[in-house]
């Protein structure tokens, strides 16, 4: 019992994300039935929603990052996009440099720009553990002159990637119905859940997120945290970039996972996170981060004039964070208890039968609105 | 105690002064250094005076976004609405009946209403305000394309005399190699930051709002105990940042005198930049707001040395992130100093800053 009571109260945390989510797939169901059929296309299965999972992985990858961060720092990462432009053009400078390609040159060339995220990581991580520097002020700097270091890493505009196994990576491997940047995504999504599970990584995060100093004086130490988030928030970078430059097939140092900070940091508010740090859930960041994918595919479904579209994801932004603010909250429960109140009152001198049924109606919608 | 002696007769510096003083310095630093290395372009006036000329709009930005830092809120919607106004008022320009007040009205309009969104969003309804200003940020782009799609160049006479208008200062000026003396020139736009300037610093300093807003960034809930309405207070910190932004955009299409998509694109975060040099930080509660300007020189300043170093155009962003670096390690280290206390400021009388913010002394 008590563990259904748990599972209910994790399932209303997740109450928004979840709810936007079958808001979109209802519109979609609108527009054309048609929105869950899935094809076979030389063994592979493509469609509205395997495209939505295929195009939503290096976000998911990205906001599973910024969850921890924001979690621990209080704070946001804005050089996500950079850092993973700067750690796949290394990726591109070995693998291009190593002539002939394998698999091995593939593997060495990813655990090489995953070292490059780790650095990335500790450089803004020293800035924000030790020096005290605010995240979003940290990683200003990188921001600005990450783009730059890639081009200069490249030493051309776009070098292309053309080789068979980056194109399988960024595709499909054949044999495999799924394409492979999903399969990438479940299983660094598995690693990051085992990771949770078995260490005490969550808790750390979440006290350190909630009170730096109280954690201080209980023998923990709050930059070692922060600055290991931060360094948890490089390697996924560079997991991203790895996904997004065989997905192009090229490096584009310029628009390679451009401004996709501001869609991490968006997945994580529409997970239900605060921004403020403190208690998280990866599950919802995920489910926000594929909400944001699914939502710029249903304006493109809908055929909406292409420059209004950015209107339309505005106003979807700002009408969800107003349903979500704990002001609305707390009116809506207000207004729903006085319902109860007067229903309880009119059905008192009425039949009792109706006054249950009442009740417990507007107690289901209550805790819908939780 | 004969420490504790010492420390009472001079007054302790506060933060908000400290990280203003050391503003200053690397500006005038990083200006001198500039004038030892390229004096044949640094020494003229015209050079200094161009920073404002070609970079009003990004001035007063960072005043407007000065406010709502100090109080301990963030607006990155500002570059959008900036290149929004402009477009919006080229658009009123070029149409029969366009009118330059009514540009300047519309500018303050579309300024105010995004001010009054976001500050009622976040103020009373509590919502993360990077979350909304990033909505602000999208809805702002978004009405752009949708109002007009390709650069729109205003030929209306009145607007193009009022772009070319120069107002010339006849006792500064550089002898040109023929021996014709030149006048400097300043645009009206510099005026406009000049005006702001004052008045937000005389705002901040000396107004019941700018006490209240010090206040309320240094730490909200102490600032309702002692009955400050926080609410309202931040609700008018975003409707200033957002009327600003509004003027930054009137004074953008003074300077460039065409509307388009890119204008004012990333003005935001080099805003945020410049305040950080500046000494305000992103906590909330500390900073003086003449830092503002201060650290836009000192980031203008940086690319124009970068340029006249004639670097690679990718050499240049990188050592600009360097600089800002090394800006805010310094910061930190000071402060980290000073909360050592370690680390005594001591200034002769005659520099020592005029103010007691008795709220951010912590």
């Amino acid at each position: 019992m008590s563990r259904l009571k748990a599972f209910v109260s994790r399932l209303s945390h997740l109450f928004l994300p979840l709810f936007v989510l079958a808001l979109l797939i209802i519109v979609n169901l609108i527009k054309g039935a048609d929105y869950f059929s899935i094809t076979m296309v030389n063994g592979a299965f493509y469609g509205n929603i395997p495209n939505m999972l295929f195009g939503a992985s290096e976000l998911v990858i990205l906001s599973i990052g910024m969850t921890l961060v924001t979690a621990a720092s209080q704070g946001q990462d804005i050089s996500i996009g950079e850092t993973g432009a700067i750690t796949s053009a290394i990726f591109v400078w070995y693998v291009l440099r190593a002539g002939d390609v394998t698999l091995l040159t593939i593997l060495v060339g990813f655990l090489i720009s995953c070292v490059a995220g780790l650095v990335i990581g500790a450089f803004n991580g020293t800035l924000v553990s030790v020096f005290k520097v605010q995240p979003m002020v940290a990683t200003l700097i990188l921001f600005l002159g990450g783009r730059s270091i890639a081009f200069m890493i490249d030493g051309k505009v776009s070098p292309i990637l053309a080789n068979e196994i980056s194109n399988r990576i960024g595709t499909v491997i054949p044999g495999l119905p799924i394409q492979t940047p999903i399969i990438l995504t479940v299983v660094f999504i598995a690693i990051v859940s085992v990771v949770l599970k078995t260490t005490n990584l969550r808790l750390y995060v979440e006290s350190v997120g909630i009170n730096p100093s109280a954690v201080r004086l209980n023998g923990i130490d709050p930059k070692k945290i922060i600055f290991l988030t931060f360094l948890i928030m490089g390697v996924c970078s560079a997991v991203a970039g790895f996904i997004a430059v065989n997905k192009a097939g090229r490096h584009d140092s310029v628009n390679l996972l451009k401004f996709i900070m501001m869609d991490a940091i968006l997945a994580v508010a529409l997970g239900g996170n605060s921004l403020g740090g403190g208690k998280f859930s990866i599950t919802g960041s995920i489910i926000g981060a594929y909400t944001i994918e699914m939502l710029n595919r249903t304006l493109l479904r809908l055929e909406v004039n292409p420059e209004a579209i950015k209107v339309f994801k505005a106003v979807f932004i700002i009408m969800l964070m107003v349903v979500a603010s704990p002001v609305v909250r707390v009116v809506v429960r207000k207004a729903l208890d006085r319902a109860k109140t007067i229903a309880s009152r009119y059905s008192r001198g009425h039949t009792g039968g109706l006054s249950n049924a009442v009740v417990s109606m507007t107690d289901t919608t209550g805790k819908k609105e939780d | 105690m004969r420490s504790l002696n010492t420390t009472r007769s001079k007054t302790r510096l506060s933060n908000s002064n400290l990280l203003f003083i050391i503003a200053g310095v690397i500006f005038v630093l990083m200006y001198g250094f500039a004038l030892i290395s390229y004096p044949g372009s640094f020494m003229q006036f015209q050079t200094f005076f161009d920073l404002f000329n070609l970079n009003a709009a990004l001035f007063i930005i960072t005043l407007g976004l000065c406010v709502v830092m100090i109080a301990g809120g963030i607006d990155i919607s500002v570059g959008a609405v900036c290149g929004l106004v402009t477009m919006a008022c080229a658009l009123l320009l070029e149409s029969p009946m366009g009118s330059i007040l009514g540009a300047l009205l519309l500018a303050l309009a579309i300024g105010t209403a995004f001010g009054v969104m976001h500050g009622f969003l976040i103020a009373y309804l509590e919502i993360q305000p990077f979350i909304i200003t990033l909505g602000g940020m999208f809805l702002a782009q978004g009405l752009l394309t949708t109002l007009h799609k390709d650069p729109i160049n205003v030929t209306m006479p009145a607007f193009v005399a009022l772009r070319n208008y120069t107002i010339e200062i006849p006792w500064l000026g550089t002898v040109n190699r023929l021996g014709y003396f030149i006048p400097s020139e300043i645009k009206p736009g510099v005026i406009v930051v000049v005006v702001l300037v004052i008045l937000y610093a005389v705002l901040m300093k000396w107004s019941r709002f700018g006490r209240n807003v010090y206040a309320i960034g240094g730490n909200s809930q102490s600032a309702r105990m002692l009955g400050i309405n926080v609410k309202r207070t931040r609700f008018f910190s975003y409707v200033i940042c957002g009327l600003t932004a509004g003027i930054s955009g009137f004074v953008f299409l003074m300077t460039t005198g065409a509307g388009n998509i890119g204008n004012g694109a990333l003005f935001e975060m080099k805003a945020i930049a410049s305040n950080v040099i500046g000494g305000i930080l992103l906590n909330g509660g500390v900073g003086n707001l003449l830092g503002a300007p201060i650290g836009t020189l000192t980031l203008l300043t940086i690319n124009e040395l970068i340029r006249a170093a004639g670097v690679q155009s990718n050499l240049q962003a990188i050592v600009s992130g360097l600089l800002l670096y090394i800006f805010i390690v310094l910061q930190s280290i000071v402060m980290a100093l000073r909360g050592n206390e370690r680390f005594r400021l001591t200034l002769p009388p005659w520099l020592k800053p005029q103010d007691k913010e008795v709220e951010n002394q912590g």
